[in-house]
């Protein structure tokens, strides 16, 4: 057993080297900080890790999933009630964590959404709308303790940051005949122009159009044509490769840390960025009121303690509420009382996707493709876009159409009656693979009493410390919210005129199934809000219990939204940004008083 | 005439270098180096001389491993089967891997398979163990059921013997019949679709068989032709065209 060694204090360290990490490290390194980044995965960049022809590599990425955390060394644990024992997640399904340098930003969609205004407001705008009755009591969402005006300019400079492709459908407050009529007024135009449609979206948008809706193209973080971002990084346009999510881009199209902010902090020599380094508890001074720095275990297992005067915790939404518990910051959370914020409030998406079969002479072509350019979606069902008084339920669900690729292992689309194998399959892969196109909706999901994570009692990672467990099942709200939304989407497929189509819905008994891919955006566990009783972080992202600990990502998240989660938690990372700059490194201190 | 395309790849420090992207697709210099990168767990070898040689699976299990395929993909009915596309021999190659050896799955216990399925896979089982007990136990309850092992029984048997399995209507003595089944069945359609540098999808033929053009991963001259056809074959990451 090694000692740990103490190394030189710096002024800032970043635990985890993606978005949001590397929005923290610009922000500080611009101001003068001397700043260590701590990533547990590998150094990667597009040359060579995501360079043609070896990306194109359904196997290797989309399947086994070379660029995301090895559950071996560290997973969670998943039960679905308070009163069952949980079990690790073992093998990847229902969702896929990002590792290395970029982290889920290297291998996501690219979706980047604007929250909708009343969602940041949620309680406050249903309460209002619909009287206070409305919620149930187990129900136990809140307000951001931000608004839509307050995060505008940053949701505006990421999407530059990101050369996301769009059209804005609420310029300055007039609403357009294109874009989304539901989004919060936008201070400018998206920064680069759509794809035109893909061929499913394209029925899509016709059948929308002629039941009155009003479909968009999806914002997507896949530059639609040469670009270059605000900080002088240059992309290149997408071309519907097809191996988009899941994988590293090799085209600079798609957005991610190393592809839109990484290449111009590479040379600051005021920032230092140490990969392999798995942090395993952040540090408290003896009156447990200041961040002393963080302990780690470098890729040779010799622990190391990085002090430093101001730490940013920015690993993925899971890992940072892990982080908290193992370091004993702040009350984690009892389900029992309601009492405690740590690990509080976890929620997730619900998913559901109607497919579309058409004929031989209808041509999807569904590996043509990306992971969020040439869709199309409407928004009509989404957040409180609609009246929900008579309907029983809050929230709702986006709705978009068209695949993001035909890899064939993970994407083949067949009708239910299809037996899985045999002579049969073989012949329904041929007839349906080029013909069908996939309609789905991401729905929002509520917080509630008893959701929420906390340590496993049993099951430890490589360095024998506590996994975290997740305690999540299904609540009536969510089903019924599947319910409606996806009868509008049967609605409009069934307008595309396919031959048949077949629609995959949880339904009341369908307990949460870790095996089915449904999403990444799992979100909460170290929410914001007003005031230390309901919260862990303040407005500023600052944890209430040390003033010198900032926390980013999903993590933050009152309840879920029903929208791709990173355009709202890089707002919020640049919100604080502006306020660390602004006020933070001025006057250390707390920037909310308690 | 397909248009020159042209990929910017930049280099840090703001570099940039023009590559032709034709020269991958037509395996010219940069792709030749390609295949000796990936690793694939064996050595390419010419097919016509030489029969693949298991390199995990003993004589009777590769022989059940050939039958199972030869009835998840049967070669009968158009398309290519299992067996035409060397899916045995991408399952072989795969466990020599550290896939075969449970490096990419969380393996500590205490184990509780009497879980939930929802939850998840929750055997202490490796994929080389689970073929290794699994086609022991296979062949236990062939031999029980009809004198012989799963390999010897006519097709119509095995059907319904795989059909049983992926039913869990069979008690096995160790591994769970459609804990079997199913890694059997993934790493089956994994095998027909994944890229030949695994093994399987020999010469391309299930891509060549759903209209998948494979490594092509470039649409550019499509983006404005959405639901026109799409007439070409497909390339794979080693630079072959079909």
């Amino acid at each position: 057993m090694t000692t740990s060694r103490r190394l030189k204090p710096v002024d800032a360290v970043i635990i985890g080297y993606g978005w949001t990490g590397a929005i923290l490290a610009k922000t500080l390194t611009d101001a003068g900080l001397h700043v260590v980044a701590l990533e547990r995965g590998p150094a990667r960049d597009t040359s060579p890790d995501f360079e043609y022809p070896r990306i194109a590599d359904e196997l290797r990425h989309g399947i086994r999933g070379e660029l995301w955390q090895p559950l071996a060394a560290e997973t969670v644990t998943v039960r679905h009630t308070v009163n069952d024992t949980a079990v690790p997640y073992r093998k990847y399904g229902s969702f896929v964590l990002g590792n290395g340098i970029g982290g889920a930003g290297v291998h996501w969609n690219g979706q980047l959404w604007r929250a909708s205004p009343e969602d940041l407001r949620f309680r406050s705008h249903i309460e209002q709308r619909y009287g206070k009755h409305f919620i149930p009591p187990e129900m136990t969402i809140q307000d951001y303790p931000v608004s839509f005006a307050e995060l505008e300019p940053h949701f505006d400079h990421f999407e530059k940051v990101c050369g996301v492709s769009g059209v804005a459908g609420n310029l300055r407050g007039t609403v357009r005949s294109i874009g989304n009529p539901f989004e919060g007024p936008r201070s400018d135009e998206f920064p680069t122009p759509p794809l035109p449609a893909i061929y499913g979206a394209q029925l899509f948008e016709k059948a929308s159009a002629q039941l009155g809706y009003r479909s968009f193209p999806v914002p997507a973080a896949n530059s639609s044509v040469a670009f270059t971002n605000p900080y002088g990084v240059r992309m290149g346009p997408c071309n519907l490769c097809g191996y988009c999510e899941r994988f590293g881009c090799f085209l600079y199209s798609k957005a991610s840390p190393q592809t839109a902010i990484l290449p111009i902090l590479a040379d600051r020599p005021n920032l230092e960025v140490r990969t392999g380094a798995y942090v395993t508890r952040i540090l408290k001074d003896s009156s447990a009121t200041r961040a002393t720095g963080v302990m780690y275990m470098d890729e040779n297992g010799q622990e190391l303690e990085q002090p430093a005067d101001l730490v940013v915790l920015s690993a993925f939404q899971m890992h940072n509420v892990r982080l908290l518990l193992l370091s004993g910051i702040g009350t984690p959370y009892d389900p029992s009382t309601g009492k405690g914020v740590v690990g509080k409030n976890y929620a997730y998406q619900m998913f559901g996707v109607t497919t579309a079969f058409f004929g031989e002479d209808v041509r999807i072509n569904p590996f043509i493709g990306a992971g969020a350019a040439g869709l199309r979606a409407i928004d009509d069902f989404n957040s409180d876009h609609y009246d929900h008084a008579k309907e029983g339920f809050v929230g709702g669900a986006l709705i978009y159409a068209g695949g993001t690729g035909g890899r064939p292992i993970e994407q083949m689309l067949l009708p239910p009656t299809i037996p899985r194998w045999g002579r049969a399959w073989k012949a329904a892969v041929r007839k349906h693979y080029r013909h069908s196109a996939p309609v789905t909706l991401m729905g929002t999901v509520m917080s509630y009493r008893d959701r929420y994570m906390s340590l496993d009692p049993t099951y430890t990672d490589k360095y024998g410390m506590p996994l975290l467990r997740i305690t999540f099942d299904w609540h009536d709200n969510e089903y019924r919210m599947a319910a409606y939304t996806a009868s509008k989407m049967e609605e409009i497929v069934r307008q595309m005129k396919p031959e048949s189509q077949a629609t995959l819905l949880l339904k009341p008994g369908n307990h949460y199934d870790v095996r089915i891919y449904q999403s990444t955006h799992t979100t909460g566990g170290a929410i914001m809000g007003t005031n230390p009783a309901n919260s862990v972080i303040n407005r500023y992202s600052q944890s209430w219990d040390l003033p010198n600990l900032f926390i980013y990502g999903a993590s933050a998240f009152p309840q879920n939204v029903g929208y791709n989660p990173t355009g709202l938690l890089a707002a919020l990372a640049y919100f604080s940004a502006d306020k660390l700059k602004s006020s933070y490194l001025k006057s250390p201190g707390p920037l909310v008083s308690s | 005439m397909t248009p020159r395309i042209i990929i910017l790849i930049r280099f840090p420090r703001y570099e940039t270098q023009v590559v032709d992207r034709r020269k991958f697709l037509l395996g010219a210099a940069p792709a030749i180096g390609l295949s000796a990168l990936v690793s694939t767990g064996c050595e390419r070898r010419t097919r016509a001389q030489d029969p693949y040689v298991p390199s995990y699976f003993r004589p009777t299990e590769w022989e059940f491993v050939q039958a199972a395929v030869s009835r998840l993909i049967p070669s009968e009915g158009a398309g290519p089967g299992g067996i035409e596309a060397s899916v045995p021999e991408f399952i072989d190659r795969q466990m020599e891997l550290p896939y075969g050896h449970g490096a990419f799955f969380y393996l500590k216990g205490p184990f509780r398979p009497e879980s939930p399925a929802a939850l998840g896979y929750q055997l202490r089982y490796t994929p080389r163990e689970i073929y290794r007990l699994g086609i022991g136990d296979t062949n236990a309850t062939a031999r029980q059921i009809h004198g012989i092992d799963f390999a010897r029984l006519d097709a119509t048997q095995q059907d319904q013997f795989l059909e049983s399995m992926e039913k869990g209507l069979l008690e096995f003595p160790t591994v769970p019949a459609s804990a079997l089944f199913a890694q059997l069945l993934e790493n089956t359609r994994e095998g027909y679709f994944s890229d030949p540098i695994y093994g399987g999808n020999r010469d391309m033929v299930a891509w060549r068989w759903i209209g998948f053009p494979g490594a092509r991963a470039d649409f550019t001259d499509w983006i404005d032709q959405a639901g026109a056809e799409y007439p070409y074959g497909p390339v794979s990451i080693g630079g072959t065209k079909a």
